[in-house]
């Protein structure tokens, strides 16, 4: 296994009484795309702004592409794309005036920078709007000029910060395409986001919650060891279903979807039956019963809510 | 060009040029103050409103009204009958100051006894009264030396009783505009250069285009002089469209360097927008910044000598004073252009202002940092 481009070692941060990251340990390797996930407030932007360089840890160490981020911070901000949750662009200037602007920041050589945000924003189809002013421009098309500006040098890592939010679903298709031919590229991306299907797409995850790390892996993996089995099913009486079902503990949540109702158990392969036991039992009519494949949703929402029972059980 | 405060630099010049309002204040604001001040603030009392109640009615009287007339500062509205008439023209506003010639002035002119005339002045504003007083003191006094020789005739002229001779240097006609136009070069400065460099880094701060470019390589010093250089021309222009209108219209002399003037000026500016660097590591909005600033020039104009005279304060306020950029400005600005002062003059505030500025730059810088919280 190579050298991994990020590596943070019992990484805390402190706002005052206020732990907002607890001994994180990450390793994110070379082309991932690697999302962090984790509910408003769980300490995910103050770990990539640790990263990056533009906060100090108060505990533990990392390094990102090779340098400590404390003490080798502008060695890092070299080498790294960074789009914010609020896509700063200049909105009284151009998309090309933005690109070149950052082009010249981040030290593309003067006879270079033409060409280079010419090449840019031919990638993410941005030619036809180079003498937009940014201020202009809708969601979807402020984040492309966003990424555009991130990647103008050809960083080996990108840091997004929840880089979809407030942009429509055809823009954060194509956004993702681009994030996809970047990390064919070998561009290494590390994420932020709380849209699920997002989290599907990447290589890795590592869910956080309030500060800590819960688990890190693969997709498959995490879904895997929640150990969940889902069933959907379709009935006249959802809400005293739903109620019924909660009861149970072999469920550990049933969220309703218009006419069906999502159910995660643990009960593995005896869900079904179980399911229909209980319900049978108090005589609500159930229409259809189906096995559904258990999603990162389900996973994330299974483990905050142990962890939530964890906690209120030791308070 | 390559290098990051270049980048910088352009980046806020185009801004800029977007920026309608802004670049129009920016021209406008010293044109505006200018014309502002140098017509209204004119503390030189001309065409002072006046009547007379001439009790005498002879040539001798009639040549004294003549002769206050003509210094140019009573305006003499008309001749009154009785002191009722003088006390409601004082009251009423329509005169400022009434004259009161004895019926025995002329027969006491020629027996060569002592004679009053009486002065009666609107003390409500004081500015009228110092000048009043003044100007018809003088005028008597100067009537009275006349009327000595005269009677003693040629030749048997007497050594005179001591007399006071004034003479006023670079200023001769006492004009305000003179005074102020140069100091509201200081003025002005003070204010944009301290309102513009705040909002700009604040602006990016509301924003959020301050935490890309902290996250960027960009070094602070690199910020912070791409940042400020375009407002550091901004300001010399300002300065020269302060003093080409003053001279064109206000008639403001300069005698002494200019070269000199705008190099020590370069400290002032400087030290302006240190100021309002560390005003922006402050203010997270535009509107927090522009408080700041306005809340800082107030001081400024009161204490530093540009509509008081810094002497005429009390010790403490002076002490406050000498730590204002603009008190010392004020001294270099108005000491070049009217008095002809040169560097060898202007060291001590070149001194103070080197001495602010440093004290400010360690202030700024060590509030201004690249990292968050």
């Amino acid at each position: 296994m190579t050298e991994p481009i990020v590596h943070t070692e019992n990484l805390s941060r402190s706002f005052g009484a206020l732990v907002a990251v607890r001994d994180l340990n990450l390793s994110v390797q070379k082309g991932e795309i690697f999302g962090v996930l984790g509910p408003n407030g769980a300490g995910k932007s103050t770990t990539i702004r640790m990263l990056c360089g533009i906060l100090d840890p108060s505990g533990g160490r990392g390094t990102v592409v090779g340098f400590d981020i404390q003490r080798e911070a502008e060695r890092i901000k070299e080498r790294i794309g960074y789009m914010t949750q609020r896509f700063s662009l200049y909105e009284d200037l151009s998309v090309q005036e933005n690109l070149s602007f950052y082009a010249g920041i981040y030290g593309v050589p003067f006879g270079r920078r033409r060409k280079r945000v010419q090449e840019v924003m031919e990638a993410t189809g941005l030619t036809q709007r180079k003498k937009q002013l940014a201020g202009t421009l809708s969601g979807g098309w402020k984040q492309r000029v966003a990424l555009a500006s991130a990647t103008i040098h050809n960083p080996p890592l990108l840091f997004l910060d929840e880089p979809t939010a407030g942009v429509d679903p055809v823009s954060r298709r194509e956004f993702w395409e681009q994030i996809h031919r970047l990390s064919a590229e070998g561009t290494t991306v590390l994420m932020t986001t709380h849209y699920m299907d997002e989290a599907e797409r990447c290589h890795r995850l590592a869910f956080i919650f309030r500060g800590s790390l819960l688990d890190i892996g693969s997709p498959d993996e995490i879904v895997e060891r929640r150990n969940l089995s889902v069933v959907e099913l379709t009935t006249p009486q959802a809400v005293a279903a739903a109620d019924c079902l909660r009861e149970h503990s072999f469920v550990d949540e049933v969220a309703p979807y218009g006419h069906v109702l999502r159910v995660a158990t643990y009960a593995g392969d005896a869900a079904e039956p179980q399911i229909r036991a209980v319900l049978d039992e108090q005589g609500i009519p159930v229409d259809r019963v189906r096995r559904a494949r258990a999603t990162v949703e389900d996973a994330f929402v299974s483990m905050v809510r142990a962890e939530h029972k964890q906690q209120e059980a030791a308070a | 060009m390559n290098s990051r405060p270049w980048v910088i630099a352009r980046k806020e010049l185009l801004q800029l040029r977007r920026d309608r309002l802004t670049l129009a204040m920016m021209v406008a604001l010293p044109v505006m103050q200018l014309l502002l001040f140098g017509y209204a603030i004119n503390t030189d009392v001309r065409h002072i409103p006046t009547v007379v109640y001439d009790q005498d009615q002879t040539a001798a009287s009639r040549d004294l009204v003549q002769g206050l007339s003509a210094t140019g500062f009573y305006d003499v509205l008309g001749n009154v009958r009785n002191y009722q008439e003088i006390e409601s023209a004082l009251r009423g506003g329509r005169a400022r100051v009434a004259v009161v010639i004895p019926t025995r002035y002329s027969s006491d002119l020629k027996l060569s006894r002592p004679t009053q005339v009486q002065l009666i002045v609107d003390g409500s504003d004081p500015q009228t009264v110092a000048s009043a007083t003044n100007t018809a003191a003088s005028l008597v006094a100067a009537r009275a030396g006349e009327l000595t020789v005269q009677r003693l005739g040629q030749g048997a002229a007497r050594a005179q009783p001591i007399q006071l001779e004034t003479s006023t240097w670079y200023n001769p006609d006492l004009r305000t505009a003179v005074y102020i136009v140069p100091g509201l070069v200081g003025v002005i400065l003070t204010m944009t250069m301290v309102m513009l460099t705040s909002m700009a880094i604040a602006r990016e701060r509301e924003r959020g285009t301050l935490e890309q470019l902290i996250v960027s390589p960009v070094k602070n010093l690199e910020l912070v002089v791409g940042k400020i250089v375009p407002y550091i021309a901004i300001g010399y222009v300002q300065m020269t469209l302060i003093l080409v209108i003053g001279s064109l219209v206000f008639d403001v002399p300069i005698s002494g360097s200019l070269p000199l003037l705008y190099a020590l000026a370069s400290v002032f500016i400087a030290a302006n927008l240190a100021i309002g660097l560390f005003f922006s590591t402050l203010a997270k909005t535009q509107q927090q910044a522009m408080q700041m600033s306005f809340f800082f020039l107030l001081p400024n104009i009161l204490l530093s000598g540009f509509m008081f005279p810094f002497e005429a304060m009390p010790v403490p306020a002076q002490w406050l004073a000498q730590g204002l950029p603009l008190t010392h400005f004020l001294r270099i600005v108005r000491g070049i252009t009217l008095r002809g002062a040169d560097f060898a003059d202007m060291q001590m505030e070149l001194v103070w202002l080197v001495g602010i500025l440093a004290a400010l730059v360690t202030l700024a810088s060590m509030r201004f940092t690249k990292k968050l919280a």
